[in-house]
């Protein structure tokens, strides 16, 4: 055969595999206005940035008639390519492939493209669409979605794993994206849960639809197994190419810098806080107002928004920001906003990424449902993550910070290494009406006029003890600063924590509370 | 700031502050004591069989009834010595969890 014949032959077998399960079950896929996976592989990555691998692997399942059926790629695309110049790893099921059902060889592909970037230490993005296990493969399937977990497991921590849910994800199968750093969700398309509604109406009697079951407004607002909400495919497409700019390709490195730009005017820091502590705010304003560009990239928007994560940059690197929002709820701890705050922390620290922190909260959420949902371990959690993160640490106080919430939020007590406080800072053990109510109890309840008593005290202890001074006379706070003179001092300290060299005494691994 | 739609007060250490309020925190069940004469379903499932009538004796240990749920045929024993007093499902009734089975005295 000549040479020629034999490339028009490759051609020809490679168009045949290309149109994955054919025209008609394309046509259905965008009828349900998705993507197909070449398309979305497409879409991400960088103009024929796109290696694949293992087109042409197929299955060899023999039981139920499934070795009269051929599978083209097996279900799933596999590959590399670059985002804006960065390589990523990439796989994407193919819902029109036997509904990108997951047999022996699907999973095979994935975990030989989960190899490859553990090994070559860069990035993976799993684009996940299935309708789960390849019944027909039996414990085989399962073997696989077995492999696959125990490589995100293994890969955690050393790159970064993205999952992108453009489709169904259900059962089993849902396990690989928990155990990823980032799940990405489309409203109407992402569906993820472990019992899907049929089953629940036949166990239960009880009738939900799947978008009110597991759609992906549910996981970003109420479970928080997701991190970016988007209304569309192009949307997330978006956020996944603007947070790998954000992320070093592995735990060896930084995030690649850019060119630091200031914040814009239009965020004025002096006038953002209102002075009674009372009062509410909107913290993103106050990093809009330090950040480079104020560009904020905001990380699980719609859920526990009570704490605000998320990177910008600040003269050009990564910074990791985690914030207590006095607009929602106060901006109190509690059991969701500690679970959000603490993973987010520990992504910083693995990743190099060096962690600011704004500090204004009253407390803890009060409540039986608190206490009894395990607001102490899960508030521990803050405490550990901040404790074992060797990463910079910088925090600034900008108002309350009282009680436990005080010690929690990467306090100098947790090894913070540069801590600011403004002048409207309140670091006490706890708020003045409190504080006053107990320490003044006698005198107040003694006094002819207990109410014209309690304010005077309160007003007594305000004045005393409701500032940043007592805890900078203690060095615990390293510098009062004004509100405009944050950036200056927060880059400052990033520059000088460059080199930052902690060693901590060696174990196999901690136990933090989860 | 005009994002100050929707703010209510949070009482912290007697303090209370203006913010928006969760749906979470908002929908939050109030706690209720747990009554022990009162038998819940622990799990989701279907009531197999009723071994108790109302109006029976009944002493700490005796099998009350069994819920099928999860591929298993689950006992509910009895918590305390007492009498049925009264019990709200019958035999094949699907019941989601905390379902009120049946009350003794």
């Amino acid at each position: 055969m000549p040479v020629n014949k034999k490339i028009r032959e490759l051609q020809e077998k490679r168009e045949k595999v290309l149109l994955g399960g054919g025209e008609q079950a394309i046509e259905k896929q965008k009828a349900m206005g998705k993507r197909t996976a070449r398309e979305r592989i497409m879409a991400l990555l960088d103009e024929n940035s796109f290696n694949e691998y293992d087109l042409f692997v197929e299955h060899d399942a023999r039981d139920f008639d499934m070795d009269k059926k051929s599978l083209p790629s097996d279900g799933v695309i596999i590959g590399s390519g670059t985002i804006y110049g960065a390589p990523v790893a990439i796989f994407a099921q193919d819902f029109t492939v036997a509904g990108g059902s997951l047999g022996l060889m699907h999973s095979r592909k994935i975990t030989k493209i989960m190899d490859h970037a553990l090994k070559m230490r860069m990035p993976l993005i799993g684009i996940n669409d299935s309708g789960g296990a390849r019944i027909q493969e039996g414990v085989n399937s399962l073997a696989g979605y077995g492999e696959i977990f125990f490589r995100n497991t293994i890969s955690s921590g050393v790159i970064p794993q993205l999952s992108v849910i453009l489709g169904p994800c259900a059962g089993g199968a849902v396990y690989s994206p928990a155990l990823t750093d980032f799940v990405f969700v489309v409203d109407n398309i992402s569906k993820m849960f472990i019992t899907g509604p049929e089953v629940i109406k036949t166990v239960l009697g009880e009738e939900i639809s799947m978008e009110d079951l597991g759609g992906a407004r549910v996981h970003s607002e109420v479970t928080g197994n997701a991190h970016f909400f988007a209304m569309s495919e192009e949307e997330c497409f978006d956020q996944i190419k603007k947070l790998i700019t954000f992320i070093p390709w592995n735990n060896s490195q930084k995030a690649r810098a850019f060119e630091p730009g200031e914040p814009k005017p239009e965020y004025n820091i002096n006038k953002i806080i209102p002075e009674d502590p009372t009062l509410p705010y909107d913290v993103k304003d106050v990093i809009r107002a330090i950040v480079d560009n104020s560009d904020f990239f905001e990380i699980m928007e719609l859920y526990a928004k009570n704490i605000v994560i998320g990177f910008g940059r600040m003269g050009g690197r990564t910074t990791g920001f985690v914030a207590n929002q006095p607009l929602e709820m106060a901006g109190v701890l509690d059991v969701d906003s500690s679970d959000k705050a603490a993973r987010f922390i520990r992504y910083c620290d693995a990743f190099n990424i060096p962690i600011i922190t704004l500090v204004d909260l009253p407390g803890y959420l009060p409540g039986v449902d608190q206490e009894h949902a395990g607001v102490i371990r899960h508030g521990a959690k803050v405490l550990y993550a901040y404790s074992e993160a060797t990463v910079p640490k910088l925090t600034v106080i900008l108002r309350k910070a009282y009680g436990g919430g005080y010690i929690a939020m990467s306090s100098r007590h947790l090894r913070a290494d540069f801590v600011f406080a403004w002048p409207s800072a309140e670091i006490a053990v706890m708020g003045p009406e409190g504080a006053a109510n107990i320490i003044f109890r006698k005198e107040i309840l003694s006094s002819a006029d207990p109410d014209g008593m309690r304010k005077q005290k309160v007003e007594e202890y305000k004045t005393k003890f409701a500032n940043p001074y007592v805890a900078a006379s203690r060095g615990y706070v390293d510098a009062v600063i004004e509100p405009s003179e944050t950036r200056k001092f927060l880059m400052h300290s990033i520059e000088v924590s460059e080199n930052k060299d902690v060693s901590m005494p060696y174990k196999k691994h901690g136990l933090p509370p989860f | 700031m005009n994002k100050n739609d929707n703010l209510g007060f949070l009482n912290i250490d007697t303090s209370l502050y203006q913010t928006r309020i969760s749906n979470k925190f908002l929908n939050r069940k109030p706690y209720t004591p747990v009554d022990h004469k009162i038998i819940l379903s622990f799990i989701p499932g279907t009531v197999l069989h009723i071994l108790v009538k109302p109006g029976q004796a009944v002493a700490k240990g005796d099998d009350l009834m069994i819920l099928d749920a999860m591929k298993m045929q689950n006992k509910l024993k009895c918590v305390m010595d007492g009498t049925v007093k009264s019990i709200a499902v019958k035999e094949g009734d699907k019941v989601s969890k905390g379902t009120v089975l049946l009350e003794l005295e």
